[in-house]
């Protein structure tokens, strides 16, 4: 049964899980390189409004201008090579609703990856995206039944024109940032969702991004709009072999949550450390309305990432809570943005971040109250745990708070696993790495609670594997 | 093949000087013996060599358990062979429960693949807790996080009961305790005596062992035993003082 043997291989070599790849065969291949050839070429493949062309080549002149954002990120990003990449890749299929239908390299992928498994236990949708597009994507009938929407970008712009275009762009404008500009430019693939009013989903619904094509640029964009009353859990799952050359991934999500709606949206991502992983993620809460982001970063080669809410009705609620790993070669530069735009509004941030070996994280948040405002609240707490001594942790919190009906609160800790703590938990028989496995889960373990359990589990296995090599 | 405890003309360097100056020393199993001494001695130094603690340069001598050549193990090995040192200082371990930590050790212990059956776990973890007058809401907590000195050396107690091992080093475990902990404790330890075990009691002071009655009793001094008597040697220690065996020495 060499099925069962693949399946057998992909749980015992778990260190490089998602280190593996299928020879490409794709229909559509946009070439190397960025241009507004390139742009129609995409345009083209997906037979889109002339709207969306527009929107996109706006959206290139405004990435051309741009310059990078070296005066306070890293300089690394001056090695992302934007000639060297392929900004469009897909094998020219919609997406299937049945894993049947699925090309074989793809459904063995996801297969290796479990996530027909995880679908049929307790998802209740998903959408499985392989480079560019999305393979497939299927959602519980009783919730097609209720009017909830989710499928890819691609389609959403389709079949649900009004919906998209009324919040596409809106949380966050093209010129935002560089990279949300080159999203904006070749997106493709990621989430649409829409939650009619009232409509609890109980179950998650989960999206998968995976990477096959080694000097290739995935660019998602998701729009996830949940109505009033209503709520949603998302998550996403990310990963991409080991490539010799850098690979880039630069997606856009954009939450928008009506009056009284609730968002949960989580992320574990586990890149192989050649990605540069540079992502806009932001969301917007009307009156009463909460987001939340809950996020797991593990590998990539540079992570920029910070997640935000504006909150723009009263009593809304905005959260943070997020977990980083930066390993050897890797620097994790996240952190928040709470944007206050409305009285008795709160926000909780709340971030872990463990460097290991060579490893270097970085906290960046920014929350904003204006003077106007009345009865505001802020929570930040960020801790950062070092491995050893060439590991590296730095923060920089900025926190605009003006008037003076206000309560913020800002807590920041640096902790090292010393020496001493491992003695006395190898004296008790655990190995090296199994002593630094239980002090880093036990810094955040508070926060891997927030995950629903299927994922605690696999965040606790991340970590063990991250620890594994770590020591010696 | 011997069944002891023995270590053979130790001696260990700190940064160069010199701490354990050729010690010779034999625990066979089933008996329980007490070193004694003042500040300095080297008392605690020898029980985080015989752990395999990194800080310390062996510099000659050997150690065997059971005829196991115990310095050429890793830390964790010595535990899993059946060594267990309950800490003057025990750690605090941020996050991770005390059932959890407990869990993990016991789990090491067992072949790759086999898991430890959860029910019988909890039901033996929580038998040694009521013995030793522990609360249940100490499996919850993190491991020593916010404990007191006394609930500390409790909890190496309890760890000591759930790893059952073959040869237990107490290192000042009576400092710290009011005279119910000390009690409750000693009840604990003099519990897992038995012919297949052996105890090394350090201590500071006799009283401990009017609860833990040690089989031999001896006393180092600058890193060396230089006298061994049995429990009669502790009283004549607490009546007569250091002094008197310094000045004997040096007589």
């Amino acid at each position: 049964m060499p099925h069962d043997n693949a399946t057998l291989e992909a749980v015992s070599i778990d260190q490089s899980e998602g280190n593996f790849s299928f020879p490409e065969a794709y229909s559509f291949d946009a070439g190397y390189g960025l241009s507004e050839t390139v742009i129609d070429y995409i345009s083209d493949a997906k037979q889109e409004a002339e709207w969306v062309r527009d929107f996109r080549k706006r959206a290139l002149k405004i990435f051309l201008d741009k310059p990078m954002p070296t005066h306070w990120a890293s300089k690394d990003l001056e090695n992302i090579k934007f000639d060297e990449i392929r900004y469009y890749l897909a094998k020219g299929q919609r997406p299937t609703r049945s894993w049947d239908e699925v090309p074989d390299d793809v459904k063995q992928t996801f297969e290796r990856l479990g996530i027909p498994e995880k679908e049929r236990k307790f998802l209740a949708g998903v959408e499985a995206q392989f480079d560019s597009e999305a393979a497939y994507s299927n959602v519980k009938e009783e919730l097609e039944k209720q009017g909830v929407i989710f499928v890819n970008s691609t389609e959403g712009l389709r079949e649900h024109p009004e919906l998209f275009r009324k919040w596409f762009g809106k949380v966050i404008p093209t010129g935002d940032n560089k990279f949300s500009a080159l999203n904006s430019a070749v997106f493709s693939g990621g989430s649409f969702i829409y939650v009619p009013p009232g409509v609890k989903v109980g179950h998650p619904l989960q999206a998968y991004f995976r990477i096959n094509a080694e000097n290739f640029g995935q660019f998602e964009r998701t729009l996830i709009i949940v109505d009033e009353g209503a709520e949603v859990t998302y998550m996403e799952g990310c990963t991409a072999p080991k490539f010799e050359t850098a690979t880039l991934h630069s997606a856009v999500v954009e939450l928008v949550a009506m009056k009284d709606a609730k968002i949960q949206y989580i992320t574990v991502q586990n890149w192989s450390n050649n990605v540069f992983n540079l992502v806009t993620k932001r969301g917007l809460a009307h009156e009463n309305a909460e987001i939340r982001w809950i996020d797991c970063n593990i590998g990539s080669r540079l992570t920029m990432k910070y997640p935000g809410v504006i909150m723009k009705g009263r009593k809304a609620r905005g959260e943070v809570i997020s977990i980083a790993l930066a390993n050897d070669g890797q620097h994790q530069d996240t952190g928040a943005k709470m944007i206050h735009a409305a009285d008795e509004t709160t926000s909780n941030v709340v971030s872990k971040s463990i460097s290991v070996g060579k490893g270097r994280s970085t906290y960046r948040g920014q929350v904003h109250i204006p003077k106007h405002l009345k009865g505001c609240k802020n929570n930040t707490e960020c801790d950062a745990l070092l491995i050893n001594s060439q590991s590296r942790t730095d923060t920089y919190p900025a926190i605009t708070v003006r008037g003076n009906q206000h309560a913020t609160q800002h807590e920041a800790s640096v902790s090292q696993v010393s020496e001493d703590q491992i003695f006395y938990m190898q004296q008790r028989g655990l190995s090296e790495a199994e002593a630094m496995s239980l002090s880093v889960n036990g810094f955040v373990n508070d926060l891997v609670r927030e995950f629903p359990m299927e994922y605690s589990v696999e965040l606790k296995r991340l970590i063990d594997l991250e620890m594994e090599g770590s020591v010696g | 093949m011997n069944q002891s405890l023995s270590i053979n003309d130790l001696h260990v360097s700190v940064d160069g000087t010199e701490i354990i100056k050729g010690l010779t020393l034999d625990i066979p199993k089933g008996e329980v013996h007490a070193i004694m001494g003042p500040n300095g001695s080297g008392k605690s130094t020898l029980a985080k060599v015989l752990a395999g603690n990194e800080e310390y340069e062996i510099t000659g001598g050997s150690v065997l358990m059971d005829g196991q050549d115990l310095l050429g193990m890793e830390i964790d090995e010595r535990s899993r062979a059946g060594l267990f040192l309950a800490f003057q200082y025990p750690h605090e371990i941020p996050g991770v429960s005390n059932a959890n930590f407990l869990r993990a050790a016991l789990q090491a212990r067992l072949p790759k693949g086999e898991e430890i059956d959860a029910v019988a776990f909890y039901k033996q973890m929580y038998a040694r807790m009521d013995e030793l007058e522990m609360d249940r809401k100490f499996t919850g907590r993190s491991v020593n996080e916010g404990f007191s000195g006394g609930e500390k050396k409790r909890n190496e107690i309890l760890q000591m009961m759930m790893l059952e091992p073959t040869y237990a080093i107490l290192d000042e475990t009576d400092s710290g305790l009011d005279i119910d902990a000390l009690r409750i404790v000693s009840q604990g330890v003099n519990a897992m005596r038995s012919p297949e075990r052996g105890f090394l009691v350090i201590t500071h002071y006799q009283r401990l062992l009017d609860y833990i009655v040690p089989d031999k009793v001896h006393v180092m001094f600058d890193g060396r035993i230089i006298r061994s008597g049995d429990k009669e040697l502790a009283l004549e220690l607490e009546e007569k003082g250091y002094d008197w065996v310094k000045e004997e020495l040096a007589a």
